[in-house]
C-alpha cells in the first residue's frame, strides 16, 4: 500500500496545500488502513498466504516455489504410482540419526520374533510411565558410567533405549490403559496432537519436556502448524541423540568371538552347496515381480535408442535381469557386458576391450584419455557404429572413482554408446555431481528383484566367509614348482618362521641377516648375493615383501595369510 | 553363465558380420512392447517431428538469449587486441601490452548449461574474431606440461592448412611442448598467411596477427599452481603470442583473487561478463515452448510443478528441465493411443478420418469426453456412441474447440499476468509460470489469492492501470489469430477513456485549485471538514469518474478471467494433448535409491504380495527374506555389532519360522544352512553398504547408516 502511494508521489514539490487535499489525502490513507485491516483478515483464512510473506521478504533471492505445494503434489502421487516404493516413507524416517542402543537388544528383538513365529511384533511407540520402573533392570548390565549417562539423559532417552524391553513386560491391554489416561490428561486440542504422535513411528520424542512446550502454544496457532513444531523438537534431539552415540568411544558389544563356535568360518564351495539346499521362498511373487520389469525391455530399447542411459536401483541381484534383457534384445548387437564387481575390473581394461575387441585396433595409447579420445572419435566418425554397455554394478570399488565414473559417463554420453547399469549401494548415487549426471543423463527404474547377490559377492572377501585362498594358494604352488630346490627350500623356511610367529603381535618379520643366517646353515646359499637374486625374484612374484623396521633392518614377510600358507606346506610335505 | 568368470571383466559380444546389418528400427521398440498399440508408427513419427522442432527451438532461443552477452564479449576481444596492432610507444599502452587481457564470464550455478554456450561462443568468436580458439577443461590438465600440449594440439587442429598438416602432426609429436614453441609456431604461421593467400579466406577479421582465444571452461576447477605457471610464462611472451584469456566462472568473480596471488593477478586486465540468470532462461523456455500454440503438447500442472521443482531444488539446469520435458513427450506418446492427435489443427483433422474403430472406442472411454456426451441430448449421445462418422466429425470440431481454447487461454493467461505480476507482494506469483500452474490446477477465480490480487487491482493508479492496459492491448494484437479481437476493442475503449479522463480532470484540477487551493485554513476548519467528510463517507461516498472506470476495468478482466481460464480438465479430449502421468516423470527423473532400498528391506509386503508378510509399520514378520531380517536386527545395534551375537540372534529367528518342517533335515545340517544363510545376508549388507568389516574388535562389524527402524 505505501508503495502504492510513494509512486504517487514521485515528483517532489512544495505547494500550498488547502484543506480539502489535505482532506483527501487523509482519507485515501484511511482507505488504506481499512484495507490492511481486512488483509490480516484474509490471512488468516488461508495458511498458504500465511507462509508468502516470509519469502517475499527476499525479493531479490530466487523465487521459492511453495515446496508445501510440491510435497503436496508428490504425495499425491503416491496413490497412482503402483511401484515406486520410494513414495512411501518420508525421508526423516528412514536414516535418521543414531542414538545409544543397549547391547542386548539385538538378541531380546530375536527372541521376539521367534516367540511369536508367523505373528508380527510391533513396538509401537506408546508412552507410557511403567517404563520408568524398567530402567534399573536394562541397566544392570552397563559399566557405571553409562548407568550414569543413562539417568542423566532426558527421559525420552529412556524410552528409545528401554523400547524392545518394554514391549515385552508390558502387556497389550496395558497399552490401552495408558494411552486413554494419557490423551485425557492433555486438553481436546493436545489431543489431536496425540494422535498424530502415535502415528509417528519416530522415536523417542515423547518425552515430558516436549508436551509442556507443547501446552505452552496457544491453541489454534498450534493447530495451524503442528508438524512444524514437531519437527523443530525433533531435529534437536536427533542432533543430541548423534553426538550422544559419536561422543562415546566405548562401544559396549558383548566379548563372544567365532572361534568359540565351532562352524565359525565356510569356505565359498560349502557354502554355495548349503545354499543350494535351501528353497527360495516367495518365489511366485518374485517371478510375477521380474515379468512386470520384463515387460520394460521394449522401453528401455527405446530409451537407450533415444539418447537417454538406464540405471536400475533396488534391492535385491539385477544381473539376472540384465542378463535376460541381454538374451532377449541385444543378440543382433555389439554388446559388452561388464562385471562391475570383479575385483581386477578397471577402466582401462573397459576401455581396453572396446579398442581392441570392438574396434580391431591393435595399436597402443599412451593414457587413458588418449585412448577415450580415440574412441569418442572412431564413434563421431561413424555412425553406423553401435555399442551396447552393460555394467553390472557401476559402483563398485573399483569403478566408483571419481575419474573411472568421468571416463564411463563420457563414454555414455555418445550418441551411439548406450549404457545400462545397475546400483546398488546405499550412496551410490553420491558418485555424480551434475556435470557427470548430465553427460550420464540417467533415466531410473526401480527394479526389486530380492534375488541373492550370488555372483557380486562370490568375489568379494566376505566376513564370515573363511578365505580359502583357492587362488594366491594355486598361483603359490605354480610359483614354487618352477623354481630350483634351493630356491623352494628358502621360502619354506621363511614360510615356517612366519607361522611360528603367527600368535606373536610385534612379529614384523624376519630380518635380512637372520635369514641369511638360516639358509647358510641349512646349506641353501652360500653367499648372501645369491640370496637376495633368490629374493629378488620372489619379490618380482610378490610372494615376499620388505619393509623397514625401526632399527632400520629389513625384514622380509610372505603378505598371504597364515592359513594359506600352512595349507601350502601341507601339500609340499605331500608331494615330496 | 558366458558372463561369469575369475580372470575377466569385461565380456564382449559381437555377433555374425551378416546378422549385424540388419538394425531393428526403433519404431518396432515403440510399439511391441505393448499389445494394443493403435498408430504407433504414426505416434512415434510424430514424436519426433515435435522433439526435433522443440530442440530447434530452444537452440535458436539459446542463441538469441546470450546475444548480447557475445556481442560484448568480442567487442572486448576486438578492444583488446587493438593494443597488438598499432605498436604503439605510448606508455599506457606499453603498461597494457603487459597484461593478458581477460575476459570473465560469470555464468552461474547450472554447470551442465555451460557447454552448449561455450560452444556457440567458440564459432561466434571463429566467424568474427579470430580463427585461434582454445577450450580447456580441468580435467584434461593436471600439470602445465600436459596444459601446453592440449593447448599446442588443439591450435594445431584450429589451423586448417592441408599441405601443413602433416607436417605440424609430426612437430607436435616431436617438439617438448613449451611456450617458445608455441610462439614460434605462431610466427610461422601468421608470416605464411599473410604470403600465401593475401587474405582471401579473413576477409571479416583484419588482422595481420589474430589473437589466440584461450577458454578455461571451469576456472574454479583449476589447480592454482597450473594457472599461476601459466599466466607468469604467457606474461612474458605475449609480445610475439598475443594471447587472450576468457574465464568461466560458475561462483562470482572474488574466485580469480582467491586461486591468483596478487602478483600473479596483476598480470592480467580483467573485465567481467555477466551471463543471463538461468531464472530468466527458464522463463523464456516456458514461454516459447509451453505457453503457445506453436506446439500442441502440453504438462499438466502436476508435471510443471515437478519439473520447475527439480529445476528449482536441484539443479537450475535448463539442459535437465528440456530433458524432462523431452520425457513426458516421449511417455505422453508412448502410453496414450490417442495422441496421436497431438499435433496441428489441419493434420489432427485429417487423422481423424483413418482412426481406427478401435481408437474410437478410445475415444469414448475417455472421462473428459464421457463427461461431454452426458450433458448432450439423448438423441446426441447415442449417435456418438454408436455412428463412427459422427463421432469422428463431432470430435474434429471438438478438437477445433479445443485449440481456440488454447489461444484464447495462453492470451488472457498473459494478460492476467500483466496485471498480477506488478502488484504487491505477488499474491498469484512473480512468475507467470506460477499463474499458468495455478490456472492449470483449478478454477482460479475460487481462490483466495485471486480475491486478493482482485482487490489489490481496485487500488491501482491511473498511470500503472493505462500502461498495464496498454501491454494488455499489444498482447492481444501480437497474436495473428483474431480470436480476441473484440476484447482488444474493449480494452482500447477503456483506454480512451482513460485518457479522456485524465484531459477533463485537468480542467477539473484547474478550476478546483484556483477556488480551492489559496483557501486558508486552521486547525479546527480542517477537524471540521474532516469529520463532514468521514459523514460523507459514512453514508456512501460517491465515486469519483476514475474509480467508477477502475471498477470496470477490473471487472472486465475478471469476466475475460472466468470466461477463458477454465482449467483444462473442463475441456472435453484434453487428455490427448496433456501429458498427466506426472509420477513416471518423478520416478524417473528424481528416484529415491535409498528409500527404495529401505522400503524393500523394512516392508517387504510393498513388494512382495503375500499375505504371510503383511504387517504393521515398523515390524516384520520372522517369514520375511533374511536380508531383511539380518537388517532389522542389526538396526538395533549401535556402531560395532557383534557377529556372534547377530548370527544367534539370526539363527533365533529363522529357526522359528522353521519349525514345520524342522524333521525333514538332521539339525546339524540345519544349523550349517542357517549359519550359511545368514552369511550371505551379511555379506549382501556389506555390498549394499550397510556394514563393513573393522578391526577395533575381533568379529565385529561396522555400522555405516545411522538411526533405527
Amino acid at each position: 500500500m505505501n508503495k502504492l502511494e510513494l509512486n504517487e508521489d514521485k515528483v517532489l514539490e512544495v505547494r500550498f496545500v488547502g484543506d480539502d487535499d489535505v482532506l483527501n489525502h487523509i482519507l485515501d490513507r484511511e482507505g488504506g488502513a481499512k484495507f490492511k485491516k481486512e488483509r490480516p483478515q484474509l490471512l488468516v483464512n488461508t495458511k498458504k498466504i500465511i507462509k508468502k510473506p516470509e519469502y517475499d521478504l527476499k525479493e531479490d533471492g530466487i523465487e521459492v516455489l511453495k515446496d508445501k505445494n510440491y510435497v503436496e503434489v508428490l504425495g499425491r502421487d503416491v496413490q497412482e504410482s503402483l511401484k515406486n516404493g520410494s513414495a512411501t516413507v518420508g525421508g526423516n524416517k528412514v536414516y535418521s540419526f543414531q542414538n545409544r542402543k543397549h547391547p542386548e537388544k539385538m538378541a531380546k528383538l530375536a527372541s521376539e520374533l521367534a516367540k511369536t513365529p508367523r505373528k508380527n511384533v510391533s513396538y509401537s511407540l506408546k508412552n507410557d510411565p511403567e517404563i520408568m520402573t524398567d530402567i534399573p533392570q536394562c541397566s544392570k548390565g552397563h559399566s557405571p558410567s553409562d548407568e550414569v549417562q543413562l539417568k542423566n539423559n532426558d527421559k525420552s532417552e529412556f524410552i528409545s533405549t528401554t523400547r524392545v524391553l518394554r514391549k515385552r513386560l508390558i502387556a497389550p491391554r496395558n497399552h490401552s490403559d495408558s494411552e486413554s489416561e494419557y490423551s485425557a490428561s492433555n486438553s481436546e486440542d493436545d489431543e489431536e496432537v496425540a494422535q498424530e504422535f502415535e502415528e509417528d513411528t519416530n522415536k523417542a520424542i515423547l518425552s515430558p519436556k516436549t508436551q509442556a512446550q507443547n501446552r505452552v502454544v496457544s491453541a489454534p496457532v498450534y493447530k495451524a502448524t503442528p508438524s512444524k513444531k514437531m519437527k523443530r523438537d525433533k531435529t534437536s534431539d536427533l542432533v543430541e541423540e548423534y553426538f550422544e552415540a559419536h561422543s562415546s568411544s566405548k562401544v559396549l558389544t558383548s566379548d563372544r568371538t567365532l572361534q568359540k563356535l565351532k562352524k565359525a568360518k565356510l569356505d565359498q564351495q560349502t557354502l554355495r552347496n548349503l545354499l543350494s539346499k535351501v528353497s527360495p521362498s516367495f518365489s511366485a511373487e518374485l517371478k510375477q515381480l521380474n515379468q512386470q520389469y520384463e515387460q520394460l525391455f521394449h522401453k528401455w530399447m527405446l530409451q537407450l535408442h533415444l539418447g537417454f542411459n538406464i540405471v536400475l536401483y533396488g534391492l535385491g541381484s539385477k544381473r539376472d535381469l540384465l542378463e535376460r534383457f541381454r538374451a532377449t534384445m541385444l543378440q543382433d548387437s555389439i554388446h559388452i557386458v561388464i562385471n562391475g564387481f570383479f575385483p581386477g575390473i578397471s577402466v582401462k581394461s573397459i576401455l581396453n576391450s572396446i579398442t581392441e575387441e570392438v574396434l580391431d585396433h591393435m595399436g597402443t595409447f599412451r593414457n587413458i584419455l588418449d585412448q577415450l579420445d580415440w574412441i569418442i572419435n572412431k564413434f563421431k566418425e561413424d555412425s553406423s557404429l553401435e555399442l551396447f554397455l552393460l555394467i553390472h554394478n557401476l559402483d563398485s570399488q573399483m569403478l566408483r572413482g571419481d575419474k573411472s565414473q568421468q571416463i564411463i559417463a563420457q563414454l555414455s554420453s555418445l550418441r551411439n554408446i548406450y549404457l545400462i547399469a545397475s546400483i546398488d549401494h546405499l550412496n551410490a548415487p553420491l558418485m555424480w555431481d551434475h556435470v557427470k549426471q548430465s553427460l550420464y543423463n540417467w533415466l531410473w527404474y526401480e527394479t526389486t528383484t530380492y534375488s541373492p547377490y550370488t555372483e557380486e559377492t562370490s568375489y568379494e572377501n566376505s566376513l564370515l566367509v573363511k578365505q580359502s585362498g583357492s587362488l594366491p594358494l594355486s598361483s603359490l604352488t605354480h610359483v614354487s614348482r618352477s623354481l630350483t630346490p634351493n630356491a623352494r627350500g628358502i621360502f619354506r623356511l621363511l614360510i615356517k618362521y612366519q607361522l611360528d610367529n603367527q600368535d606373536n603381535p610385534s612379529y614384523l618379520g624376519l630380518s635380512f641377516q637372520d635369514f641369511y643366517q638360516q639358509c647358510r646353515e641349512a646349506f641353501l646359499v652360500n653367499s648372501d648375493l645369491t640370496l637376495r637374486a633368490q629374493l629378488t625374484e620372489f619379490r618380482d612374484h610378490k610372494l615376499i615383501r620388505t619393509k623397514k623396521g625401526t632399527d632400520g633392518v629389513e625384514y622380509l614377510f610372505i603378505p598371504i595369510d597364515n592359513g594359506t600358507l600352512s595349507e601350502f606346506l601341507e601339500k609340499e610335505e605331500e608331494e615330496s | 553363465m558366458a558372463t561369469s568368470s575369475v580372470s575377466k571383466g569385461c565380456f564382449v559380444f559381437k555377433p555374425n558380420f551378416k546378422k549385424r546389418k540388419i538394425s531393428v528400427p526403433i519404431e518396432e521398440y515403440f510399439n511391441e512392447g505393448k499389445n494394443e498399440s493403435e498408430d504407433s508408427k504414426l505416434r512415434f513419427e510424430t514424436y519426433q517431428v515435435i522433439w526435433q522442432q522443440m530442440k530447434s527451438e530452444t537452440e535458436k532461443m539459446q542463441e538469441e538469449l546470450n546475444k548480447n552477452l557475445f556481442d560484448s564479449l568480442i567487442k572486448f576481444l576486438q578492444k583488446s587486441h587493438s593494443g597488438f596492432q598499432k605498436n604503439s610507444r605510448d606508455w599506457g599502452c606499453q603498461i597494457k601490452l603487459r597484461e593478458i587481457p581477460t575476459a570473465a564470464l560469470i555464468l552461474g550455478v547450472n554447470v551442465t548449461d555451460h557447454e552448449f554456450t561455450f560452444r556457440s561462443l567458440t564459432e561466434a568468436i571463429q566467424n568474427n574474431v579470430t580463427p585461434y580458439v582454445v577450450k580447456l577443461q580441468a580435467r584434461d590438465c593436471p600439470d602445465i606440461k600436459h596444459f601446453l600440449q592440449k593447448l599446442f594440439s588443439q591450435l594445431m587442429d584450429c589451423h586448417v592448412d592441408v599441405e601443413s598438416k602433416e607436417e605440424e602432426k609430426d612437430i607436435q609429436k616431436k617438439t617438448h611442448c613449451s611456450m617458445d614453441s608455441l610462439s614460434s609456431w605462431y610466427m610461422n604461421v601468421t608470416q605464411k598467411t599473410d604470403q600465401g593467400k593475401p587474405r582471401k579466406k579473413r576477409t571479416s577479421s583484419q588482422w595481420q596477427s589474430p589473437p589466440v582465444v584461450l577458454i578455461l571452461k571451469d576456472m574454479e576447477s583449476f589447480t592454482t599452481k597450473v594457472l599461476q605457471d601459466f599466466i607468469i610464462i604467457s606474461s612474458q611472451h605475449l609480445h610475439e603470442f598475443p594471447l587472450i584469456l576468457i574465464f568461466g566462472i560458475a561462483t562470482s568473480p572474488v574466485i580469480i583473487h582467491r586461486l591468483l596471488p596478487h602478483a600473479v593477478s596483476s598480470l592480467l586486465c580483467i573485465e567481467i561478463f555477466q551471463s543471463l540468470s538461468c531464472k530468466e532462461h527458464l522463463t523464456t523456455v516456458i514461454d516459447k515452448l509451453l505457453l503457445t500454440t506453436q506446439f500442441p503438447f502440453n504438462l499438466s500442472e502436476k508435471v510443471l510443478q515437478i519439473l520447475t521443482s527439480i529445476f528449482l531444488y536441484y539443479d537450475f539446469s535448463i539442459q535437465n528441465f528440456i530433458k524432462g520435458l523431452q520425457l513426458s513427450l516421449l511417455e505422453h506418446f508412448y502410453s496414450q493411443p490417442l495422441s496421436v492427435l497431438c499435433c496441428n489443427l489441419p493434420e489432427a483433422k485429417r487423422r481423424i478420418n483413418f482412426l481406427s474403430d478401435n481408437q474410437c472406442e478410445n475415444i469414448r472411454r475417455l472421462p473428459s469426453f464421457r463427461r461431454y456426451v452426458e450433458k448432450q441430448a439423448t438423441e446426441k449421445q447415442v449417435a456418438l456412441l454408436t455412428n463412427e462418422r459422427f463421432l469422428k466429425e463431432e470430435t474434429q470440431s471438438l478438437l477445433e474447440s479445443l485449440h481456440v481454447y488454447h489461444t484464447n487461454y495462453f492470451l488472457v493467461l498473459r494478460c492476467l499476468h500483466q496485471f498480477t505480476s506488478s502488484l504487491p507482494k505477488y499474491p498469484l506469483g512473480r512468475q507467470i509460470r506460477e499463474l499458468y500452474c495455478t490456472c492449470l490446477e483449478k478454477n482460479i477465480w475460487d481462490s483466495e489469492e485471486y480475491a486478493s490480487a482482485l482487490q489489490l487491482l481496485r487500488m491501482l493508479a491511473k498511470d500503472e492501470l493505462m500502461t498495464i492496459l496498454q501491454k494488455c492491448f499489444s498482447v492481444l494484437n501480437s497474436s495473428s489469430e483474431k480470436q480476441l479481437g473484440s476484447t482488444a476493442k474493449r480494452i482500447e475503449e477503456l483506454l480512451a477513456q482513460l485518457q479522456s479522463l485524465d484531459e477533463v480532470k485537468e480542467e477539473e484540477d484547474a478550476s478546483g485549485s484556483q477556488s480551492k487551493g489559496l483557501q486558508k485554513t486552521d486547525l479546527y476548519h480542517l477537524q471540521k471538514s474532516l469529520l463532514e467528510m468521514k459523514e460523507l463517507r459514512r453514508t456512501g461516498k460517491k465515486q469519483t469518474k476514475f474509480e467508477v472506470l477502475r471498477e470496470k476495468v477490473v471487472n472486465f478482466i475478471d469476466s475475460l478471467v472466468r470466461e477463458y481460464l477454465l482449467p483444462p480438465e473442463t475441456q472435453p479430449l484434453y487428455e490427448a494433448v496433456y501429458f498427466t502421468a506426472a509420477h513416471t516423470l518423478h520416478e524417473h527423473l528424481n528416484a529415491a535409491p535409498r528409500l527404495a532400498l529401505h522400503t524393500a528391506l523394512n516392508n517387504p509386503y510393498y513388494y512382495l504380495k503375500n499375505e504371510v508378510l503383511k504387517s504393521e509399520e515398523g515390524c516384520i514378520p520372522n517369514v520375511a527374506p533374511d536380508i531383511c531380517i539380518a537388517y532389522k536386527l542389526h538396526l538395533e545395534c549401535s556402531r560395532l555389532i557383534n557377529l556372534v551375537d547377530w548370527s544367534e540372534a539370526f539363527a533365533t529367528v529363522v529357526t522359528a519360522a522353521e519349525k514345520t518342517d524342522a524333521n525333514s533335515v538332521t539339525s546339524e545340517e540345519r544349523n550349517d544352512i542357517i549359519h550359511a544363510r545368514f552369511i550371505r545376508a551379511v555379506s549382501e549388507l556389506e555390498l549394499l553398504g550397510f556394514v563393513k568389516p573393522t578391526k577395533r574388535k575381533t568379529d565385529h562389524v561396522a555400522r555405516l547408516t545411522w538411526g533405527g527402524c
